[in-house]
């Protein structure tokens, strides 16, 4: 999935010559908390509702807060800035998010600031990935990790006419094994999990009924 | 005083019934009216006939274009594509020959209970074929084709206003119903079954509390993997009582899925048969005490056919037909006669002994879970 998909196209940004007293009013107006400062349509700085807050505490030590407001936000905005392409994967968005311990990335294309991508919408992403929305039952199977075992795993389920709506993949608990997790449409998945069992792969979750090695035994 | 009940039976019920290895497998009925018969339970002027759903009323919670698919699908003209696209041709959904027919006439069992009920013919009426709650609008979802509960709802709310109490105890949420009126202030649907977080369909969260005019009419209460009797009544009564007395209904419909116990393949909690007598006792004095007596019940999930089926729903039966039943003996004859086509050996008694669930260790770690999300469905009522 790339960042274009899930940015925010509409940008709320402010003038570098804009007052800070300005400023918390657009972040209040619009219910953000980033705000990009653009000139001339291109990004210069960043600021967010809490870096005003902060450099503002520090301004009245020295002066009465009316003229500390009043002061531009270029004097307190960061001018180094971590941004996104729009064709950027939102993994790595997220990536970078996490590691600079940013809250948003303005998305810049050329010189032109075209979306702004935050936190929450990663986190929203990740969510839709992660997935309950349709009818699903989640499964863990740990694997070796090896060529075309995730491919073996899901073949199984396809044999069972199982639809998979999700699947994700992490590190196992020991080097050289692979959970694998996925969202399957089904109720009943014993023979499936039979199937999976028996090809040597442990099945971490559902827990199988004491019978499940022998096929049709517990319902015939 | 036992003319209280209806019991809607149809032999026809039994063939709704995928293929020999399903285990969704309505022998269970079978097993369940020779129990109830054995005990002596079943009067002539209890038995009712269900007519089948027409058309236009499977059309109140279900697409035309589905009722058509599901008309045709086993003559084999429609490509499995397209069957898939509405949930059969699947594992948990294969066709059936007869399969709308049947699956109309368990739909029209409900609707029936539901009419005798609301004429006054009865208080009270059961439809143990019925409860198959997660059908969807379009689609066939985990062994369900149509959505009886939520036809026999919307019929409730057209007909005659009135307002709805569901409640459903089957180890699986009740999505099924939950979304058909996951919008109407009328309908409440409330909601006991395994955390969503590991088993089939997912959801059924805390958070899930309607929507629009509906908001807080949706009640969910998700129990952790392994809970057991003491944690599932607690809940059951913490918040039934509680959400009745708020919501004041025309009529409960309780849904008797009982694959939350300790047998059952399906699922992983570790109920004993004990809640499947102790549910439908308060069940029977709410309805009492709020709707006049007015009570439909139907069956659900339940995939341990030989032990536990058939106990859970004969003590359902007695309860609804003033004929309760405390700890007896299981007829010698029941015993005899099916036996030999069980696979595991069938239990002595219509409860369970104590001990069938080896203690487990997280015992008071699962009960806390449990308790906070309790509180959590406390704060909205």
């Amino acid at each position: 999935m790339l960042v274009e998909e899930i940015m925010h196209r509409i940008v709320h940004t402010v003038e570098p010559e804009l007052s800070i007293r300005e400023a918390f009013q657009v972040a209040r107006q619009h219910r953000i908390r980033h705000l990009p400062v653009v000139k001339e349509g291109r990004l210069v700085g960043i600021i967010t509702d809490r870096d005003l807050g902060h450099a503002l505490l520090h301004m009245v030590d020295d002066e009465p807060a009316a003229e500390a407001l009043a002061h531009p936000v270029s004097e307190v905005m960061r001018r180094e800035i971590i941004t996104a392409h729009p064709l950027d994967f939102v993994e790595e968005a997220a990536r970078l998010l996490y590691q600079h311990n940013i809250g948003c990335l303005p998305v810049v294309h050329g010189e032109r600031l075209t979306g702004i991508l935050t936190r929450k919408d990663v986190f929203k992403t990740l969510i839709e990935m992660f997935g309950v929305h349709q009818p699903s039952q989640h499964v863990e199977v740990e694997v070796a990790d090896k060529i075309g075992v995730l491919a073996e795993v899901s073949r199984i389920f396809s044999q069972h006419k199982t639809n998979i709506h999700r699947v994700m993949v992490y590190p196992g608990r020991q080097p050289g094994r692979l959970k694998l997790v996925f969202r399957v449409q089904a109720i009943n998945m014993l023979g499936a999990l039979r199937d999976i069992v028996s090809a040597g792969h442990r099945v971490l979750w559902p827990p199988l009924p004491p019978d499940a090695g022998k096929p049709g035994e517990c319902h015939e | 005083m036992s003319e209280q009940a209806l019991f809607i039976h149809s032999d026809a019920f039994f063939r709704y019934r995928f293929h020999d290895d399903h285990p969704f497998n309505n022998q269970r009925l079978e097993l369940t009216l020779d129990l109830i018969r054995s005990l002596n339970l079943l009067k002539d002027h209890h038995l009712y006939e269900p007519t089948a759903a027409t058309d236009k009323e499977l059309y109140l919670t279900h697409d035309r274009e589905y009722v058509e698919v599901v008309k045709t699908a086993h003559e084999g003209t429609i490509p499995e594509s397209r069957l898939l696209e509405f949930g059969l041709s699947t594992e948990d959904n294969p066709v059936f020959d007869g399969m709308h027919d049947i699956a109309a006439l368990i739909t029209g069992g409900t609707l029936t209970a539901v009419k005798q009920v609301m004429s006054g013919a009865r208080p009270h009426a059961l439809n143990l074929s019925g409860g198959l709650h997660h059908a969807l609008r379009a689609k066939a979802s985990g062994f369900c084709v149509y959505n009886d509960a939520s036809v026999a709802i919307a019929y409730l709310r057209e007909k005659y206003d009135a307002r709805v109490m569901y409640i459903d105890t089957d180890a699986h949420h009740g999505d099924g119903v939950q979304w058909s009126f996951y919008g109407d202030p009328d309908v409440m649907t409330v909601s006991i079954h395994e955390t969503g977080r590991y088993l089939f369909p997912g959801t059924g969260n805390v958070y899930e509390r309607g929507h629009d005019a509906g908001f807080g009419a949706c009640i969910n209460i998700p129990v952790d993997a392994f809970t057991e009797d003491d944690s599932w009544m607690e809940a059951f009564e913490r918040v039934i009582p509680s959400a009745i007395r708020k919501f004041q209904p025309d009529i409960i419909l309780s849904q008797h899925g009982c694959d939350a116990h300790h047998y059952d393949p399906l699922t992983h909690l570790s109920a004993t048969i004990r809640i499947y007598r102790e549910m439908p006792r308060l069940l029977h004095e709410w309805a009492h005490e709020w709707c006049d007596g007015r009570w439909v019940a139907v069956g659900g999930g339940g995939y341990d056919i030989w032990r536990v089926v058939p106990r859970a729903w004969t003590y359902l039966w007695a309860e609804m037909s003033d004929q309760p039943l405390g700890e007896v003996d299981i007829p010698a004859a029941w015993r005899k006669r099916w036996q030999r086509e069980s696979p595991v050996e069938l239990p002595h008694t219509l409860h369970d002994p104590e001990g069938i669930v080896e203690p487990i260790p997280r015992r008071e770690e699962i009960t806390q879970k449990n308790r906070t999300v309790v509180d959590q469905v406390l704060q909205y009522l």
